[in-house]
């Protein structure tokens, strides 16, 4: 390989590995497991029968009574909740936004899927 | 006595208990171990006085002459407060503030049970609104016990300590004198001496899955309900009441 | 992805008014940013509990002590929520706390006045957190999801705070002389640092440029304490209580309120360490956290104790 062929491609690698560290995970695994806090929670509340639960944000607590505890006395102060899931973070698993191309993006062009797709004459009611 | 000082009587102490309970966990706000813990018990603190509001505001309408919660709160002294001397007892730490509350959650419960059935309507409604507080406050001491009694070494070792020194308050509120015996026979309390066995069981299930042992001299401290209280409740209360004092009849 | 190309599409996120969510790529500066600002918010809101806790075991009424005590358990869940954001970005609490302890981390100067009156409570209640709500308001509109998110909630929530606040002021105002001195007393003690919430002037702020850019923050400064100061004038007028600072003045042509310099060197002095209460506020947090220790080690003790006896039975 000629020299600036081989200095533009180091380069490139070089900017790649750059862009991955300032990928940062959602959280870090082993810094949590390593450090004396109590696990992360993700707390979600159902705000009222009919609705589903929604995701309200994440506590610190030693236990799963303890984090249901926290998450009414901080998430239900209001009389906003009838139903209360915790979770410990790292049992999320959660899709890679790098990935949204293929996850998210093949949908987009699915457009049969939509009821706008369909030409019904107005008068057929209730469809 | 009639019937209803004897009824203005038991209000003040319900009221009181509540108060000065609701006060001591008050002072933790700001200095918990943990940011959630500080909310958890700010929690506790504002149903306390909640309650208090509610129990001091009927008390003033059975004495009859006039006053309301805030001049009740704030211009009694020490020899005109009824609560229990547990609920004036120090933080101390976290294991003091957790023994005391379980000790009076355990017996709060099974009082504001009974008490939600009171033929007096105004108490059976302040009871039962307050006994789903309570029930949770009950569950929170309770877990908190097993968790610190049976957590570390450090941690067992200061519990027990608290338990030592609790202990000869956590049976007062079942000496029963003339007040209590004439609201039980109205059927507006309960009987007491009927609740006691269930809370020495409760206790000692909660204490045994603590790996607790409570002390076996059983002396019982007493005073409270009669307005004869430890050396703290006169600090508790020149604190709280010093601004009515020092700029008496003032809108606030 | 070449690293420019990835920056490029992260500022058309960011113009388009795209939210960032957490695992998104981001720039390190931003990232970096957003965990100074977020954590120093949260800090705040914990350190804030305590000038106004100063008073809850001193309330003169059993209204004003439940109200009280709401207002600071809010704060409180406004530091968790915050301090949540923050986690998201991949710092945990307890680095966060030690950043705080250390003094590495700064939380706002406001707190580091003492409050010597029961006026003073009325007083933080409007001006401190009338200061803080533009601020928050602000920032529901900033660009990283969860601390958008966090700021919605936390406003909902602020409203009442100040309505307390200006309530306490409104019923010393109309008391007796001494009530009326004493608010008097904390709106001129509490009223440039009030000002000073806002931080240094534009022309003087190292962050301002880049968190626009980025649209971590959506107003300047000095925008924000014009504002302030605009919307709080008429409420001391209606209060019959004088602002101290005589440069005050409705300017037609400009239709806002001209005002005097703030005490800049009074401004660093308090950011730097030596404000009336800071060494007061860091020693309550750090026995705090310290004399807590114990208790934490304990529910952790007790919970990995009974994953085990749990585990032991299903074997």
């Amino acid at each position: 390989m000629r020299k600036n062929d081989a200095n533009a491609s180091s380069k490139k690698l070089a900017d790649c590995i750059l862009a991955s560290f300032e990928q940062r995970p959602f959280f870090d695994q082993k810094a949590i497991e390593m450090n004396k806090d109590w696990p992360l929670w993700e707390v979600f509340i159902r705000a009222k029968n009919g609705l589903s639960h929604k995701h309200a944000g994440s506590l610190h607590a030693a236990d799963a009574q303890m984090a249901i505890e926290n998450a009414r006395d901080v998430y239900c102060r209001r009389n906003e909740g009838v139903s209360i899931w915790v979770v410990e973070s790292k049992y999320i698993t959660a899709s890679d936004p790098e990935d949204a191309d293929a996850l998210f993006e093949p949908a987009q062009d699915k457009i049969y899927r939509h009821p706008t797709f369909y030409n019904l004459p107005d008068e057929v009611k209730h469809i | 006595m009639t019937q209803q000082e004897a009824l203005f009587q038991y209000l003040l102490r319900l009221g009181d208990n509540a108060l000065i309970l609701g006060q001591r966990l008050s002072e933790w706000c700001g200095h918990a171990p943990v940011l959630e813990q500080d909310i958890a018990i700010t929690n506790l603190a504002l149903d306390l006085i909640g309650q208090a509001r509610n129990w001091l505001t009927l008390a003033g309408e059975v004495e009859g002459k006039g006053r309301n919660e805030d001049q009740l709160a704030y211009l009694r002294d020490a020899r005109d407060f009824h609560n229990l001397l547990l609920v004036e007892q120090p933080n101390e730490d976290w294991a003091h503030t957790i023994v005391r509350q379980f000790l009076f959650d355990q017996f709060n419960y099974l009082l504001h049970n009974e008490l939600q059935h009171s033929t007096d309507e105004r108490v059976a409604a302040i009871a039962a609104k307050s006994l789903k507080e309570i029930k949770y406050h009950l569950k929170y001491s309770s877990e908190w016990m097993v968790r610190l009694g049976d957590g570390t070494e450090e941690s067992h070792n200061r519990m027990q300590r608290a338990l030592d020194a609790l202990w000869r308050y956590s049976s007062e509120a079942f000496l029963t004198d003339e007040i209590d015996q004439l609201m039980a026979e109205a059927g507006i309390g309960p009987d007491l001496h009927k609740l006691e066995p269930l809370y020495h069981q409760y206790v000692a299930q909660v204490l045994d899955e603590a790996t607790l042992q409570p002390p076996t001299d059983t002396y019982m401290q007493r005073g409270g309900k009669q307005g004869l209280h430890t050396e703290f409740l006169g600090y508790i209360l020149a604190e709280m009441q010093f601004l009515q004092r020092a700029y008496p009849n003032m809108q606030w | 992805m070449s690293r420019e190309e990835l920056e490029k599409r992260f500022q058309e996120k960011i113009d388009a008014e795209i939210k960032i969510e957490p695992k998104d790529w981001m720039p390190e500066r931003y990232r970096r940013n957003l965990i100074r600002q977020i954590s120093q918010h949260a800090h705040s809101e914990v350190v804030g509990m305590l000038p106004e806790g100063n008073w809850i075991t001193r309330a003169p009424t059993l209204r004003r002590k439940v109200a009280l005590l709401a207002k600071v358990q809010d704060e409180a869940g406004h530091g968790l929520y915050l301090y949540s954001a923050a986690e998201t970005l991949g710092i945990s609490r307890e680095e966060m706390i030690e950043q705080l302890l250390s003094g590495k981390a700064k939380y706002s100067s406001i707190f580091n006045y003492p409050t010597l009156t029961w006026a003073d409570i009325g007083a933080i209640g409007w001006l401190v957190d009338g200061a803080a709500i533009m601020n928050q308001v602000m920032l529901t509109r900033t660009s990283y999801g969860p601390y958008a998110r966090a700021m919605v909630r936390i406003c909902k929530e602020e409203s009442f705070h100040q309505r307390q606040g200006y309530e306490i002021m409104l019923t010393l105002a109309r008391g007796t002389e001494v009530q009326r001195q004493m608010a008097q007393d904390a709106l001129n003690r509490w009223w440039w640092p009030a000002l000073m919430m806002f931080g240094p002037s534009d022309k003087d702020s190292v962050h301002t440029a880049e968190s626009m850019k980025w649209k971590i923050k959506r107003k300047t400064n000095d925008e924000l304490r014009q504002q302030f100061v605009d919307v709080t004038v008429p409420q001391a007028e209606y209060l019959g209580l004088t602002i101290p600072d005589p440069d005050l003045k409705w300017n037609e042509a400009r239709g806002h309120y001209d005002f005097g310099e703030i005490d800049w060197e009074e401004f660093w002095r308090v950011v730097k360490g030596n404000g009336p209460c800071n060494h007061l506020r860091m020693k309550a947090r750090r026995e705090a956290h310290e004399k807590g220790a114990w208790v934490r080690e304990a529910a952790l003790a007790y919970a990995e104790k009974r994953r085990q006896r749990q585990q032991q039975k299903a074997s």
